[in-house]
């Protein structure tokens, strides 16, 4: 768990989030073609980084390796869709609530069903109960079976009559996936700084003395497991919104292990680092894809790569790297 | 013996690991602001009655009276709310914190509630010095800032302690401290046991008998899972049984 920031990686950081802040700038001179798939493409990267900063929640700070996050994500996403009207624009102020409040209690149960297991166990059941999410929509004709459901009409913030938000704008979805993710950064900052997220890293590195200690280690693995489930719920609402479609895909263990890889890579227990992963691991897909049709034996031989020589993760290298020359030694 | 003679109490305590009776119908009273030592040869059953004492095992059977109120089955994390703090014998710290933040959050742990999740911890003042306090009682003022897991392994089993005192115990039940300390680090230890001793119910778990007799007014001899005899420390030093069973001819290896 790392609480403080050395100055030269904030540096680093606030450089990295301003280049993309102005992307729709430079991005536009630089790829020109590629402009318009690029903006839905990191769009699409901001919000897996949500997903991957909420499971950083539970792997990182709580050692709680929950192979069964997408499910949560899944299910924001179709409890928009289930919630959208055929021709107009659901109200965000009612859906979005809703969205939200049903991932928290799901993940809630779950939550409580699973933290009494730990280590292999604890995946097991998380994996479990995420492929019975899957199964669940895979199988309900209501959401659409395994076509998925489509949401026609995106849902729209209106006042008085006019829309404020328009999120069939390209860019102003863009501005809001970017406002989203810093949003659940600074609130996940915030957390882990308090004294329930204190207790939380503690559990992360040593539960049983957590316990001598005169913390109940099991109300607040189900307390984080809850916040991660819904601030996943959370960005998969916004992933049914930017696509206009769900399928059960978005619940399967595919896309939990997909986000765990993109923890694992960024480093685990440090927020920003699986928001890097989260764009290395797709550029990355992206780049390859483009130049061999066997794009996925150079996806392979990265991850082996950096997990080999990174331990800690692109963010352990980039704090090893601020540590080591901030401290002038 | 009328209740109130003891802050903590166990009467007919048992423990059972699948055939193995780790502890066999222990009764001890532990009286208020005495020193109080447990002896016994390795794999006597002193830490299974920690544990049992802490809440770190349920009990297979028999009671134990805080201020008279049966605690026996209570949860680890309520037993150490109540006042009985422990230390362990095998250094349980979080290496990976720093010496401070250590104390800090065992500190924390007094706090009503830590479901608290707005405010940055190091804001909660109280809780700071009471960290503060632990660390200067434990003799490690100056080490605040060092990562835990960097410090000699003395520094660590003082912090052990640290931490303890930093949830602000009535009772200490000490699992022992000194174990694997070298001579200096050891004096040292007992020099903050004395200390101790002074100011709270001590309950000491402890191989090395020149620590036990410069700390102890009061000493239990464990062999076997069972309780061998319990007094005052010249009267136990002096009694036949305790010497044929244990500091018999084992005496001049302490
Ligand atoms: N969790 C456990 N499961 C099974 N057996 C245990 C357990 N804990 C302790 N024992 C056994 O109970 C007996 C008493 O162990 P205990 O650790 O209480 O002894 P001790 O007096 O503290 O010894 P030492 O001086 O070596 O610390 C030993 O035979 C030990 O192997
Ligand atoms: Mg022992």
């Amino acid at each position: 768990m790392t609480l403080h920031l050395p100055k030269r990686l904030a540096i680093v950081l606030v450089v990295l989030l301003a280049a993309l802040a102005l992307f729709p700038l430079w991005g536009k001179l630089v790829f020109a073609a590629k402009f318009a798939f690029l903006m839905q493409k990191l769009t699409g990267i901001m919000i897996l980084a949500i997903l991957a900063m909420s499971l950083d929640l539970l792997v990182g700070v709580a050692g709680l390796v929950s192979l069964g996050h997408a499910a949560f994500f899944g299910l924001g996403g179709y409890v928009l869709a289930m919630m959208s009207p055929q021709y107009e624009a659901a109200n965000l102020w009612v859906v979005l609530p809703a969205a939200l409040a049903v991932c928290a209690l799901a993940s809630l149960v779950v939550g409580y069903l699973s933290i009494r297991t730990s280590g292999i166990y604890f995946i097991m059941v998380t994996l479990a109960f995420g492929q019975m999410g899957y199964y669940f929509f895979n199988d309900s004709k209501a959401a659409g079976g395994s076509d998925g459901a489509y949401i026609y009409v995106k849902p729209t913030v209106e006042a008085f009559g006019i829309t404020v938000l328009d999120l069939e704008q390209k860019l102003t979805f863009f501005y809001v996936a970017l406002g989203v993710l810093v949003g659940v950064y600074a609130l996940l900052r915030m957390l882990l700084a308090s004294p329930f997220g204190r207790v939380l890293g503690a559990i992360g590195v040593n539960e049983y003395r957590v316990q001598g200690l005169g913390f109940n280690p099991m109300v607040y693995k189900l307390v984080a497991f809850t916040i991660a489930g819904t601030l996943a719920g959370l960005g998969g609402f916004l992933a049914a919104t930017q696509y206009g479609f769900v399928s059960p895909a978005m619940l399967g263990w595919h896309q939990s292990g997909h986000v765990l890889v993109m923890v694992i890579l960024g480093g685990m227990g440090t927020l920003f680092g699986p928001v890097l992963g989260a764009f290395i691991l797709e550029l990355a897909h992206f780049a390859f894809e483009s130049m061999t049709d066997h794009w996925l034996l150079p996806m392979g031989a990265m991850v082996i790569a950096i997990v080999l020589l990174l331990p800690k993760g692109v963010a352990g290298l980039l704090l090893q790297w601020s540590k080591g020359k901030g401290a002038g030694e | 013996m009328s209740q109130s003679d003891f802050i903590l109490e166990t009467k007919e305590l048992t423990k059972v690991f699948g055939g193995l009776v780790a502890n066999s119908a222990v009764s001890i009273g532990f009286k208020e602001r005495e020193a109080h030592a447990i002896i016994g040869p390795n794999g006597a059953g002193k830490s299974t009655f920690v544990n049992l004492l802490t809440g770190h095992l349920p009990p297979s059977g028999g009671q134990i009276l805080f201020k008279g109120a049966n605690i026996a089955g209570l949860a680890a994390h309520k037993v150490t709310r109540l006042g009985i703090g422990r230390s362990y014998q095998k250094t349980n710290i979080f290496p990976s914190f720093s010496c401070f933040e250590n104390c800090r959050l065992a500190a924390q742990s007094r706090l009503a509630s830590s479901m608290k999740f707005f405010r940055s911890a190091s804001s909660y003042k109280a809780v700071s010095e009471q960290a503060e306090h632990a660390l200067e009682a434990a003799g490690l003022t100056g080490r605040s800032g060092r990562v835990a897991g960097t410090m000699s392994y003395g520094e660590q089993r003082q912090l052990e302690i640290a931490m303890v005192l930093a949830t602000a115990p009535q009772v200490l039940v000490l699992d022992e401290p000194l174990a694997g300390m070298g001579k200096e680090e050891s004096e040292h230890m007992v020099g903050l046991l004395r200390d101790l001793a002074r100011r709270y119910t001590l309950i000491l778990v402890e191989h090395d008998m020149d620590a036990v007799f410069a700390i102890a007014q009061t000493l239990s001899v464990m062999v076997n899972g069972t309780l061998l005899e319990s007094g005052p420390l010249d009267q136990i030093r002096s009694s036949k049984a305790v010497q044929d069973a244990y500091l018999g001819d084992g005496a001049e290896a302490y």
